[in-house]
This record gives C-alpha cells, sequence and structure tokens, in this order.
C-alpha cells in the first residue's frame, strides 16, 4: 500500500546546531559572558543574524532556553551571550567549562528594524540584562558608524559591581562619536566616577534631542520601561519610533510551543522587538 | 470530485486490504460508553455509531508525549517513532476541520517535521455524522468537508457514498476495485440530499461568531472574566480535549545507563498556571481570567482576525468536558451579555460563596 514511509525532506528547526564555548568568564556576581562558535566552520561564518535577535542554547541533559545575540552581525564567526544563572538550563550552563559542547540554534525573532534606523539618530537605554540584546546593536552601529547620525547610550545598573560590560563601556565612552552616560543607583564602591541615581536622571543631561529624527531602544527590567517611557514621550519622540525588547516564557522559538503568545501573536516570530504603539495597542505585552 | 458507491458488507474487507501494511486505527467504544481512536485489531470492535471521541485526532500525529530527539555528545539523532503508516477511519468533518488548521499551523513559518512526517504517512478516511445537543458545528461551517481526507464515507440506509479526496485515495480503491460501485443512481442522489437537508435542521446549538472578535475586544476588562476565573480549576482540560489546541512543553530526561538524553514534547495547556512563568518569578499571567482570555483570544479571536473563520470547530468536547461548565458556548454567551442564564447565575453565585 502506498501509505509506507515517505520521506519528508523539511528540515528540522528544533535540531540545534553543536557549538563550542571559546570563552566564559563572568560579567557580575551573577551574569557570565559566553563566547561560542558553531562547530561546522562553514556554518559558523555564514551565520547571519540581525541585533534584537536571539538564540535557542542548550546543554545535553538540562534542556534549552533563549537568549539574546550579544554580539554585531558586523563581526562574523563568534556568538556572544550574557547569560543570569535563574534555573536549570542556566545553571548547567554556568557549570560548563572553556571549550565543552554546547546547542544553538537560531537566529529567531524579528530583531531590531536596523535598515529604516539608518540616518536616525540612535538613542538606547539599557538596565540590568537588557544589555545583552542593546549591545548587538550599540557595536552594529558603531560598526556602521557613518549610517547612523547620534548615537547615545544610557546604562543603568543598581551598583557599579552589577554592572553588565562595565570595562567595555568605559572604553566607549572615550570615543567621540558616542555618547555614552553611565550611572548606578548607589555607589556602595565610593570609587565611582560617573552619575549616581536611577537612569532617569540621565535624561536631563542629553543635549537636546531632536525628537522626530530619534529612534529609542529600550532594554532592562520590567520596573524600568515605565519610567524611560514617560521620559521618551516627555522629549516627544513619536510612539512608533520608541523601540523595546521584551521576554517572554519560550520553548520552541518558532512559533509552535505557544507559550511566548500574547495576544494573536506570537513573541518568538513577531517579537521580541515591539514599538511602544504595539504595546499599547495590544493588550497584555507589558 | 469522484464519487463512488460501497455496501456496508464490503466495508471491512476493504479496511482488511488498506491496513495490509499499515496500523488501522478508528472510533471505538471504551467501558465508559466514551468513544476513542484506538489501534484496531479486531474490526468488530470499531464503533461508528459515535458523536465525537475523548480526544481529537491530533494525537495520532503529535502524540501527549513522545520523543524528538536522542542526543548525546555524539550530536542529536532525529526520533520519528511515532510516524508509522496508518489508516485513520472514521473521521467526523469537525475533527478534519481540525487537522487542516493543524496542517495550515504546521506549515506556517518553521515547518514542523514532526507533525507533517506524521501526517503524510496517515490515510484519513472521514465518516458523516448526525449531530448532538453539544454540536455547533454548522455555526462554524465545519459541518461540510470538502478537503484534508483521502476518503469521506457518507453513510445512507445499507450503503456509502465514497468521495474521493486525493490521489493516495483512489489508489486505495484500486485496491478492490470488485467491492465499489462506480454508477450512483438518481436515487442515491435524492436520498443523500433528503439525508443532508434532515442533518441541517437537527442542529440544536448555534453560536453567533460573527461579532466575537468585537465582543472579545469591547469585553476585555468586563466583570465576566473575574467570575469565570474563579471558578475555572486550572486543569487544563479544556486544550487536551480541542482540536486546535497545540501547545506543548519540552523535557530533557536523561536515559538511565545510556550515555545519552531523550528530549521529550509533551502536551501542555495555556490554562496551567506556570504556562508563561519565566526566570526571576515574574509570571505574566498569574491570574486564571488572565490565562481564560488568552484560550478564548485563540478561539474567539486571533484566528478569525488572521484567517476568517475561529479555531474552533464545533466538535462540543469543551462543552463535554468542563468540569465547570466554562466552554466555548457559555463563553461566547457570556460576552453577548447573557448574565440571565442558568448558567451564569450558578457560576456567580458559587463564586460569591
Ligand atoms: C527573547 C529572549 C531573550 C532572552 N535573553 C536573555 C539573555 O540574553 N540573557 C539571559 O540571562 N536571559 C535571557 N532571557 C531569559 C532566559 O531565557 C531565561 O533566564 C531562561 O529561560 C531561564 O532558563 P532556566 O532553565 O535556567 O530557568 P528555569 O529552570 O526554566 O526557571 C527559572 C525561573 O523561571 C520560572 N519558572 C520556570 N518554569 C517554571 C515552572 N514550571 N513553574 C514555576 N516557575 C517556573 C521560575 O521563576 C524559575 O525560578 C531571554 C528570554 C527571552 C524570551
Ligand atoms: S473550542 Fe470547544 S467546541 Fe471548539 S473546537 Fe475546541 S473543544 Fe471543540
Ligand atoms: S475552563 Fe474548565 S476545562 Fe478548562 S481549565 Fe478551566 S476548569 Fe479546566
Ligand atoms: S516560543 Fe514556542 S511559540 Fe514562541
Amino acid at each position: 500500500m502506498k501509505v509506507v514511509n515517505k520521506t519528508n525532506q523539511t528540515k528540522n528547526p528544533f535540531l540545534p546546531e553543536p557549538a563550542r564555548i571559546v570563552r566564559m568568564y563572568p560579567l557580575t556576581e551573577d551574569v557570565k559572558f559566553f563566547q561560542v562558535r558553531l562547530v561546522d566552520i562553514e556554518k559558523s561564518l555564514s551565520f547571519q543574524y540581525r541585533p534584537g535577535q536571539f538564540a535557542m542554547i542548550s546543554v545535553l541533559g538540562a534542556g534549552e532556553a533563549p537568549f539574546s545575540i550579544s554580539s554585531t552581525p558586523s563581526r562574523p564567526g563568534l556568538l556572544e551571550f550574557c547569560i543570569r544563572q535563574t534555573g536549570t538550563v542556566t545553571r548547567a550552563i554556568f557549570n560548563l567549562k572553556e571549550n565543552d559542547l554546547i546547542g544553538v540554534r537560531g537566529p529567531y525573532g524579528n530583531g531590531f528594524p536596523i535598515e529604516k534606523m539608518e540616518g536616525k539618530d540612535i538613542l538606547i537605554v539599557m538596565g540590568g540584562l537588557g544589555a545583552a540584546p542593546l549591545r548587538s546593536v550599540l557595536l552594529y552601529c558603531l560598526d556602521n558608524r557613518d549610517l547612523f547620525g547620534r548615537v547615545i547610550l544610557l546604562h543603568g545598573a543598581k551598583r557599579p559591581a552589577e554592572m553588565i560590560f562595565l570595562q567595555e563601556f568605559l572604553d566607549l565612552k572615550k570615543r567621540s562619536d558616542l555618547e555614552c552616560y553611565l550611572t548606578v543607583d548607589q555607589d556602595d564602591t565610593g570609587q565611582w566616577v560617573d552619575n549616581v541615581g536611577v537612569v532617569t536622571t540621565l535624561f536631563p543631561q542629553l543635549k537636546e534631542i531632536n525628537p522626530n529624527q530619534t529612534v529609542a531602544l529600550v532594554c532592562g527590567p520590567p520596573v524600568m520601561y515605565k519610567f524611560v517611557i514617560q521620559e521618551l514621550l516627555k522629549l516627544n519622540i513619536p510612539k512608533d519610533q520608541i523601540l523595546m525588547t521584551l521576554e517572554r516564557r519560550m520553548k520552541c522559538g518558532v512559533g509552535k510551543c505557544g507559550h511566548c503568545a500574547i495576544d494573536y501573536i506570537y513573541t518568538c516570530l513577531d517579537g521580541p522587538v515591539f514599538t511602544y504603539w504595539d504595546v499599547i495597542h495590544m493588550r497584555e505585552l507589558i | 470530485m469522484k464519487i463512488v458507491k460501497l455496501k456496508k458488507e464490503n466495508l471491512h474487507p476493504f479496511l482488511q486490504a488498506v491496513s495490509q501494511d499499515a496500523e488501522l486505527w478508528a472510533p471505538v467504544r471504551l467501558s465508559n460508553n466514551k468513544h476513542s481512536f484506538q489501534l484496531i485489531d479486531d474490526f468488530s470492535k470499531i464503533d461508528l455509531d459515535y458523536t465525537r471521541t475523548i480526544l481529537p485526532p491530533r494525537k495520532l500525529f503529535l502524540p501527549p508525549e513522545f520523543n524528538m530527539f536522542q542526543a548525546s555528545f555524539q550530536g542529536y539523532q532525529e526520533d520519528y517513532s511515532h510516524v508509522t503508516p496508518k489508516v485513520l477511519f472514521g473521521v467526523h468533518p469537525c475533527d478534519l476541520h481540525g487537522l487542516l488548521i493543524f496542517d495550515q499551523f504546521h506549515r506556517q513559518a518553521f515547518e514542523d517535521p514532526y507533525y507533517l512526517k506524521a501526517r503524510e504517512n496517515t490515510l484519513v478516511f472521514g465518516h458523516s455524522c448526525w449531530p448532538d445537543e453539544y454540536c455547533f458545528c454548522q455555526s462554524t461551517h465545519t459541518h461540510i468537508i470538502e478537503e484534508g481526507y483521502d476518503l469521506f464515507f457518507s453513510e445512507l440506509d445499507d450503503y456509502y457514498l465514497v468521495w474521493i479526496g486525493s490521489s493516495e485515495g483512489d489508489d486505495c480503491l484500486r485496491l478492490t476495485p470488485e467491492l465499489f460501485e462506480e454508477s450512483i443512481s438518481e436515487e442515491d442522489i435524492k436520498s443523500y440530499i433528503a439525508w443532508q437537508e434532515k442533518r441541517n435542521r437537527a442542529f440544536q446549538l448555534h453560536i453567533n461568531f460573527v461579532s466575537m472578535p468585537d465582543l472579545m475586544e469591547l469585553r476585555y476588562h468586563h466583570p465576566l472574566w473575574e467570575v469565570l476565573g474563579q471558578a475555572c480549576l486550572s486543569c487544563g482540560s479544556c486544550s487536551m480535549v480541542c482540536p486546535t489546541c497545540n501547545c506543548y512543553n519540552v523535557n530533557d530526561h536523561p536515559v538511565l545507563g545510556k550515555n545519552y538524553s531523550e528530549i521529550h514534547r509533551c502536551w501542555d495547556s495555556c490554562m496551567l498556571e506556570n504556562y508563561s512563568a519565566v526566570a526571576g518569578g515574574e509570571n505574566f499571567r498569574e491570574k486564571r481570567s488572565q490565562r481564560l482570555k488568552l484560550w478564548y483570544t485563540h478561539k474567539l479571536q486571533a484566528y478569525i482576525s488572521k484567517y476568517g473563520k475561529p479555531a474552533c470547530v464545533g466538535c462540543g468536547r469543551c462543552l463535554v468536558t468542563c468540569p465547570v461548565d466554562i466552554n466555548i458556548y457559555t463563553v461566547s454567551r457570556a460576552l453577548e451579555g447573557e448574565q440571565v442564564d442558568a448558567f451564569w447565575n450558578r457560576l456567580a453565585n458559587e463564586v460569591k460563596q
């Protein structure tokens, strides 16, 4: 009978690509930085993604979870992630060593509309682990510096020790083509030379913003969004030029498991980047 | 479409012939009088006198739990052991529509090989049905079916009109051409039309889906959701029985004594408490009312907005399954502002107590 095994050539979208941890080191007490390279060198060099996209990372025996790609596609070959230890998968990743194997599949999600951002002033506001996706777009803008207008970075952390990529951002601060503002809620070291206060206290320090010409990118802990968005609206930045990346539970990354559903969209396909207009237009986004 | 005739006494010989090299699955009456699609080893167990099975046929394509990979440091082995050649017989139009929705869902964006391979290795034979008081597929326009099956058996008196829906279906008939009659008489046509008209009048339950997307929007913050939320047990049964629910979870299972893990995919429900929980203790849908809204947004609004039809095929399973009578009918009535309903009063009273 004809029922017998037909072979379907569909590529399995759930199949991870083996990747090796090239380098890993702590960024803060509970966040580690990972540099990984796909084992297949051709795939590694041709892995294309856009800032703001994420990958599913798997650890054998522990499971799989979504993480933002922190590196920039303008520097191909290595993928970078910053990962906070919170549960089963992240604990397992933390226990790995350099040269160990993990699984990677992706990239997934919509990412930032970088083409549409060209020619615009880019205002990046990050708090805590929000640096993970936003570092990608920041490095992308700096690597393609002449495609963008002003590039402004506001980065906040609770304490200096909790500032992700502190050294990297201190170095970037020296660049004249980047307006970089760092702040901590509290300085418990006595050594902090930059601003003290929540990230919104940086806004009065900004040089005049041309709102229609500005695209603002925001990512941080849930509490941060509310206050930062108020500031951005005060600056008259149009609602659809305020972009944010959101977190949801994700089990598949490819629009099948349903876990990331919001209203009628799947965050893993239609997000995780949304405009502020999407957020007020769609219930439940934040 | 080609249509042939099959005498009822020839059904088993035909099924025998098509299931030579394949598993035959068909509705079977369980001891509790409910029906279930089961693997058939004895044709006499097939019971076509049924309204709905407990679980929809999607369980054959994506089983409640199955292994996706054997994963080891040597690599990932895809496991398609749930994909076996099957003949699925006796599927009603609503469930065929459920499969069509599943087909589309698993083809869009990223193709899901676990579903598609299973679907491609299964011959699906539909069967006509008669509505009970919980069926409302007329309202969802899923009481008739034009695609998605290989053969469809319309039962009339002592014979079937068999609709051939695919080239594979046609091949099946060629296995035992002697069992089928090519000529369909004027008489047959008349009795088919009479049957259809009678069936059209037999539907007792109707839901007006047209206004549902607007009502979901307009009553999104209505207190009705709190009442329903307090009554809901968060048991997830409604998702398990619904032909269009697709949510699943993934778990790693290290295999004892072996150097590999199995990566299992198992049915999940957005009605369960931790469905939307994320790291850091945040849960985007902590309240039952929020989870109910998601479920009903999927059924009554999202799909209609995207594809012009609801993600409900009118099978009535949630009506017969939910222990507290929260179902597509009662929720749509509540959305229509129907609060005098006995159901509603009862729920509201229960919640007050
Ligand atoms: C698009 C996207 C990008 C992301 N980017 C990053 C990133 O760059 N860096 C980063 O560190 N994280 C990122 N995350 C978050 C990251 O995916 C989670 O931290 C990760 O999934 C945690 O996995 P885990 O197995 O370690 O934790 P789990 O073991 O799954 O659980 C961690 C926590 O989740 C909750 N939880 C999970 N399951 C249950 C359950 N069954 N019952 C109750 N509570 C439960 C609990 O609060 C628990 O403490 C991102 C998430 C998304 C969606
Ligand atoms: S919502 Fe209820 S009636 Fe509609 S398809 Fe699902 S289980 Fe059947
Ligand atoms: S609506 Fe009914 S079946 Fe669904 S989870 Fe609530 S109590 Fe269970
Ligand atoms: S993560 Fe599975 S559907 Fe989005």
